[in-house]
């Protein structure tokens, strides 16, 4: 059995227009339209869209705070709403804004209240809490009262939170946003590490896409509250025909652009000195000796497909153009 | 009940905190409850009587009505903070967490400076009951203690009642304040000083006059003026359970419709 079963999920909202000066006209918006959606036990999967595609309020109804218009849900066996309370005990919750924390209390007296919330045996409770301390090096905020911690150490002690029960499933709202480098990393890694164990089920929403690249195999991207791509990031690179580049510079610019058989040329920058190839059934090593054939190569660099723009175009709805990878070309992947 | 002991706790630790404000809070809090006292003294500076009783005997009254509503303000009061909990998140924090959603919300604000307020209101009844001249018999002494507990429960559901109003209506603070302060102050005074549809609409439609002026008649072994039978004095435990169904049936329908609706 799936740990998550959703089929045909909607979720209407009503909302108030305009229309003339006093008038308003109700108007019935789906947030959510028709989702179909199963994950196995352990799997690792990013849930993304842009904003207001419906992510939030997905997950809003796989946890049992917002009820379905219409459609099936079924969270470890058991529909979310009704049977919320049963629900909660197996369910770890991160929404990025809204703490499970006690706000004037020392982080350890939150770790301990939630022992009793969700009746977890001490000592099951105090092994937990040590993995999470080493993992997340919890050590020296322990006794800060969680008002004065920073958002990075305020995230660790969330997730922390989240997972003193044991949960089957963790639900993740944009568990990084607004974290410096150093703490995403520590997030990241944490989750990477919670992931490769194998028991824990991971649905990870996010707007930053570095979090899919290094924790999710599989990433499911919904737009006006429906599903668009549901697979690898590879599926999805494969599918936008976004391709690794060879960018080559060379010494003398060439009178004409060269044609390479299986490397369709796809830019020329600096007055011809740079060459831009995508890789289509051609390999790096047969483009690179072709054009060392041609000129003198000064510098040749592969750049990995940026995912960041694959995801771009398909919320924009521009399915298979080519890449045009010029802002984030040039970053590490 | 071992995890609402713990919230009840963390609560009190927080709060404690912020020790001076707390302090502080804790004398301001008895303010109020001394200026409804201070209102009635100023009302028979120039009267003998007021709505046909003495003194002493709207003392009861307001007694009985103050440590009612300031028990039930410390304990269930701050649920009209409800339109700030879905505002911040904390509504649905509490929905993912293996509880219920309402005891965690009055635990989690649970306003412990309130309690010298609640202190106070049992000492005003305590000096009103020993200054009226009651002729106690085992029935009076069983009433003056299930009717303060009948009060709590009574205000605590228009507290919970009126709060659910937000739950479609965002700005409807001040509609559920005229519904509870208001309420508070009709308790304060013999309900025959109240008249017409007015009268008809709190003391009987909503069950306000069966919190102070019924009881406190069974007290003093006087008869209505306005003809409602003896054992309308024993009515408040009826009345306060009738109350507290219908505050969770309007609270569960409340939540449904936020389920139903997000916001």
């Amino acid at each position: 059995m799936s740990v998550i079963e959703v089929r045909n999920l909607r979720k209407e909202f009503t909302v108030r227009v305009k229309a003339g000066r006093l008038r308003r006209v109700r108007r019935t918006v789906a947030a959510v339209d028709g989702v179909d959606l199963r994950v196995e036990r352990g799997e690792m999967l990013g849930y993304i869209g842009p904003n207001g595609a419906g992510k939030s309020t997905t997950l809003k109804m796989l946890t049992g705070v917002l009820a379905p218009t219409s459609g099936e849900v079924r969270v470890c066996g058991l529909r979310p709403v009704p049977e919320r309370i049963r629900l909660a005990l197996r369910l770890g919750v991160v929404f990025g804004q809204r703490s499970q924390l006690w706000w004037d209390l020392p982080l350890r007296d939150s770790f301990n209240l939630l022992r009793h919330v969700y009746r977890v045996p001490a000592a099951e409770h105090a092994a937990r809490l040590r993995r999470c301390r080493d993992l997340l090096d919890l050590d020296g905020f322990l006794d800060t009262p969680v008002r004065q911690l920073s958002l990075g150490q305020r995230m660790r002690g969330e997730l922390t939170a989240a997972l003193l029960h044991g949960p089957e499933v963790l639900f993740l709202d944009e568990p990084t946003i607004g974290l410096d480098v150093v703490s995403k990393q520590a997030v990241r890694g944490f989750l990477g590490e919670l992931g490769r164990a194998g028991d824990t089920t991971l649905v990870l929403t996010t707007h930053d896409l570095a979090d899919i690249e290094r924790l999710c195999r599989r990433l499911v991207v919904i737009d006006h509250g429906r599903v668009v791509h549901d697979g690898s990031i590879a599926a999805l690179h494969d599918r936008y025909g976004s391709r690794r580049l060879v960018v080559a510079d060379l010494d003398t610019a060439l009178p004409e652009p060269p044609e390479l058989p299986g490397a369709p040329l796809r830019r020329v920058e600096a007055d011809g000195h740079r060459l831009v190839f995508a890789l289509e059934s051609a390999g790096v090593a047969e483009v690179v000796a072709a054009l060392a054939a041609l000129a003198t190569l000064r510098d040749v660099s592969i750049v990995e497909p940026d995912i960041e723009e694959v995801v771009a175009r398909l919320y924009a709805g521009k399915e298979g153009h080519p890449v045009n990878a010029s802002g984030g070309a040039g970053a590490p992947s | 009940m071992a995890a609402y002991r713990a919230l009840l706790g963390a609560q009190a630790r927080s709060q404690a905190s912020y020790r001076a404000s707390f302090v502080v809070d804790l004398v301001g809090n008895v303010g109020a409850t001394v200026l409804d006292v201070v209102t009635v003294l100023v009302i028979f500076g120039v009267t003998r009587e007021l709505g046909g009783f003495t003194f002493r005997e709207t003392l009861v009254m307001v007694g009985l009505s103050a440590c009612a509503f300031a028990t039930a303000d410390l304990l269930v009061g701050n649920i009209e903070r409800l339109p700030r909990y879905v505002r911040t998140g904390l509504f649905d924090a509490v929905l993912v967490r293996p509880l219920g959603a309402l005891p965690q919300l009055l635990l989690m604000d649970l306003p412990l400076r309130k309690v010298s307020r609640a202190i106070f209101g049992l000492a005003v009844l305590v000096v009103a009951l020993g200054r009226a001249g009651i002729d106690w018999t085992p029935g009076r002494v069983a009433l003056v203690i299930l009717t303060p507990v009948a009060g709590v429960v009574f205000f605590g559901s228009i507290f919970v009642a009126t709060a659910t109003v937000s739950f479609y209506w965002t700005e409807s603070g001040e509609l559920a304040n005229s519904v509870t302060y208001g309420g508070r102050d009709f308790t304060s005074y013999p309900v025959t000083v109240f008249d017409g549809w007015f009268r008809a609409v709190f003391a009987y439609g909503m069950g306000f006059s069966f919190v102070s002026y019924q009881p406190a008649l069974a007290l003093l072994g006087r008869a209505d003026p306005l003809g409602l039978p003896a054992w309308a004095g024993w009515a408040a435990p009826a009345v306060a359970l009738l109350a507290a169904t219908l505050a969770a049936t309007a609270w569960r329908v409340g939540v449904r419709h936020y389920r139903s609706t997000g916001s």
